[in-house]
């Protein structure tokens, strides 16, 4: 990036801060839509334990997504009118999913006993709803929104994928929440879901480079490609210990909070993985980041915003997450 | 039908839905604080164990309305692009920074404290606490300065240049504090409290009609009565205000808001009327006359500019019109309730057992009365600035995306089924936990027995007798 002036570096910065908005929701919604799906698993007793694993985060989470938005909305906003017209419908299922979720889980409590079972089953359905569409939203997205019979295909494979990952990503957050028999089953549930997710990743992966020719000539060339190796090395070195310690006792133990970090992991390399294969699009083959953006002047005044407030978002969040740390009891509003 | 019809209808829809709860959290926030200070400060054991009680009740209307706010706030920052993409595109140098700081400075203070102020008692200190509270209200009232400003520069644009068809600012300070924003925001602010003054109200007299009132109902009922009664007159003044400033600055939305077509001295304040745009003229006019003029001018044979003046500039009439006599029938009407009833209480030795049933009736009919009267506005203000996006510089239906109409009619019958299933089940539930509020309270003692390590399940009111 020698030789490239501030204005010009704007758009850079944002896209990195859209996606590490974009990230952060991704891992941490993933787990709240995770522990969702797992719902239908759970007796009635565990699903309140479930709920309230991720009742103090899950509001705090989805705002990333409106951070993550929003940026793409005014910092690209000829990307975000691009992207959401391609994307209309599998958008309104997502958001419909994540009403669906988002309510549920206030109304369970708080409506009739006899409708409790209905507000889980729709916790657990708005939670797979938005999986789904997200899983084919990022699909479409990889693919540049390309015609042609094997888009759909590639599409359809990671909408299978994700949710997958997010039910993974949910089983550790509550390795790591919970312990006795809940633990002991989201262990099981964990091992259920490791192989159809990793077996979906590395054919995602082969698929990628296949579907985009921007994407194949980004990463197989030399020397590249030698250093570039390290991203599927680490995530696979990453999975498979995920899985190791799913075998052992010590995951019921001191180190219940390794697959989730591990998972984590995974998650960023793949992120890193994708921004560089699209980098410096934000829609791939259409649109580069510099064609897409505001003016400086509107970038600099949200930028001023993001440096102060970005901190202090951090912060409370860290403070969230450390009023409510260790194991999850029952929630209850006080 | 017309996708851009449609696209305005599913984003009214949405919209509508959406204000519902701001309107209701904004507020509330507040009054939660007041009601925990009030539990802090109380010598009395049954005054304590009554403001933790209305605080506690509360808490939960709070959450609930917080989260349907949420996920129809989130739907909200789609449908900017997915509706009007051109939007963005012509004016997203000035509506994004302010969208920015919305979400940087006030979402994420909510949400983000949302968490230790519903879940985080007895986990964090008292003081910690009452804080968390606090930054959440704060954070609500922040959301509301960075939302209206935008809205409001979108009616009365100021502080910019444009550079090759792209608006760009020239003072920052000019755009946040545009010609209508103080109208606006105070008009809205005040139009919160007023709906948290009525459900409070409501809510309560609904217990005591049910014969479920607790310790809690006479306090909050009159913290409710006393809000309204006091504030009923301001808003009243400050609407005045806010429609002479309209007057000055969209003459148009004023015009369509009394149903004058041609532009005349000592205009009549019409109370019935049905405008029809086909004839440009009313039918069944009920009319007071020169009191339109006098109300906006303060002079009976002031000249108001008539529709003819704006004619292909001008809103839809009949919408407006009606929109804005519902408002004000509203605010009428709450006046007469919130003066009687203060009074009645306050003669009943604030017992609401006291007041006769009628009258519970009344109040418990008009708990949502700050909806109606609140999105009735919003229709007056929004409907009002049509065809207009961005008041007479950029029109609505240049900057609509071109996605096909059965698309967005099939995800506007969707977002529709879900909002009505919601709003309904909204309103169920809380009149079941204004009914059953100790079986609300039972079941939270029963997650309570429940919960393995007992690390949050220390009783609120031992530790606060401690």
């Amino acid at each position: 990036m020698n030789g490239m002036s501030f204005d010009e570096l704007l758009p850079v910065v944002f896209m990195g801060l859209m996606g590490l908005a974009m990230l952060v929701y991704v891992v941490s919604d993933g787990y709240d839509l995770g522990v969702g799906m797992l719902m239908h698993r759970a007796t009635a007793a565990e699903k309140d334990v479930l709920i309230a694993s991720i009742g103090p985060f899950w509001d705090a989470n989805e705002t990333w997504l409106v951070l993550g938005i929003g940026l793409l909305l005014i910092a690209f906003p000829k990307a975000h009118g691009l992207v959401l017209t391609e994307l209309y419908l599998p958008v309104a299922l997502m958001l419909i999913g994540l009403i669906l979720r988002g309510v549920a889980f206030d109304f369970r409590v708080k409506a009739h006993a006899t409708h409790k079972p209905t507000w889980d089953r729709l916790f657990c359905a708005g939670s797979m709803l938005a999986s789904l569409a997200q899983g084919w939203m990022l699909g479409r997205y990889v693919s540049g929104f390309g015609a042609g019979w094997n888009y759909p295909l590639f599409a359809a494979a990671i909408a299978a994928a994700l949710p997958l990952a997010y039910v993974l990503l949910g089983a550790c957050w509550l390795i790591m929440k919970t312990d006795g028999e809940l633990q002991q089953r989201a262990i099981e549930w964990a091992r259920i879901a490791w192989l159809p997710m990793v077996a979906g990743l590395v054919l995602i992966s082969m698929a990628t480079p296949w579907i985009s020719a921007t994407v194949r000539a980004r990463w197989f060339v030399l020397p590249d490609i030698i250093a570039l190796s390290a991203i599927p090395l680490m995530t696979g070195v990453s999975l498979l210990a995920v899985r190791g310690l799913l075998g052992t006792r010590l995951v019921r133990g001191p180190v219940c909070w390794l697959p989730f970090v591990l998972l984590i992991v995974v998650f960023v390399l793949g992120f890193l993985g994708l921004a560089y294969s699209i980098y410096p699009f934000v829609v791939i083959d259409r649109l580069t980041i510099w064609q897409a953006a505001s003016g400086p002047a509107a970038l600099k005044a949200i930028l001023i915003g993001v440096c102060i407030s970005v901190p202090a978002i951090a912060a409370y969040t860290v403070l969230a997450y450390r009023v409510f740390r260790g194991k999850t009891d029952a929630l209850r509003y006080a | 039908m017309d996708p851009l019809v449609l696209a305005r209808m599913q984003f009214a829809a949405n919209i509508t839905f959406h204000i519902l709860f701001p309107t209701i959290s904004i507020a509330l926030g507040w009054l939660l604080l007041f009601f925990r200070w009030r539990y802090l400060r109380a010598g009395d054991p049954d005054d304590r164990a009554a403001w933790l009680n209305a605080y506690r009740f509360h808490t939960k209307v709070f959450a609930l309305s917080f989260a349907l706010g949420v996920v129809s706030g989130v739907v909200m920052s789609f449908q900017f692009g997915t509706n009007w993409p051109g939007f963005m595109e012509q004016v997203g140098d000035i509506a994004g920074p302010l969208l920015g700081y919305e979400v940087l400075t006030a979402f994420f203070l909510e949400a983000g404290f949302l968490g230790i102020m519903l879940f985080g008692h007895g986990k964090v200190s008292e003081r910690v606490h009452l804080w968390a509270t606090f930054l959440v209200a704060l954070g609500t009232t922040i959301s509301a300065f960075w939302i209206l400003a935008l809205n409001s520069w979108m009616q009365t644009p100021a502080g910019y240049t444009v550079v090759d068809g792209r608006y760009q600012v020239a003072s920052w300070l000019q755009v946040v504090f545009n010609p209508s924003f103080p109208y606006r925001l105070t008009h809205m602010l005040l139009a919160s409290a007023l709906t948290c003054a009525f459900l409070l109200t409501g809510l309560s007299a609904w217990q005591v009609l049910k014969g479920a009132a607790s310790l809690a109902a006479p306090r909050v009922m009159r913290v409710g009565l006393t809000l309204a009664a006091a504030l009923i007159p301001v808003q009243i003044v400050v609407g005045d205000l806010h429609g002479l400033n309209t007057l000055a600055h969209q003459p148009q939305k004023i015009a369509a808001m009394e149903g004058v077509w041609q532009t005349e001295r000592g205009a009549p304040l019409l109370l019935f009327a049905m405008p029809d745009e086909r004839l440009r003229e009313n039918r069944y006019a009920v009319a007071i006359p020169k009191l339109a003029s006098f109300i906006l001018r303060h002079d009976v044979d002031a000249e108001i500019r008539g529709l003819e003046e704006f004619r292909g500039r001008h809103p839809p009439v009949l919408p407006v019109f009606w929109a804005f006599r519902v408002m004000v029938g509203m605010g009428m009407l709450m006046l007469l309730t919130s003066w009687a009833g203060w009074w009645l209480l306050r003669r009943s030795g604030w017992q609401p057992r006291r007041l006769p049933r009628a009258l519970l009736r009344v109040l418990a009919g008009m708990t949502f009365s700050g909806w109606v009267a609140t999105v009735a506005g919003w229709y007056v203000t929004e409907i009002g600035r049509q065809p207009y996006i961005v008041h007479g510089l950029i029109r609505t239906a240049d900057v609509a995306s071109n996605v096909p109409a059965p698309m967005i009619a099939l995800t506007l019958g969707l977002y529709v089924a879900v909002y009505g299933a919601l709003a309904l089940t909204y309103v169920g539930v809380l009149k079941y936990m204004a009914e059953k509020p100790e079986q609300v309270l039972a079941t939270e003692a029963a997650e309570r027995a429940a919960s393995p390590s007992g690390a949050i399940a220390a009783p609120l009111v031992e530790e606060a007798a401690s």
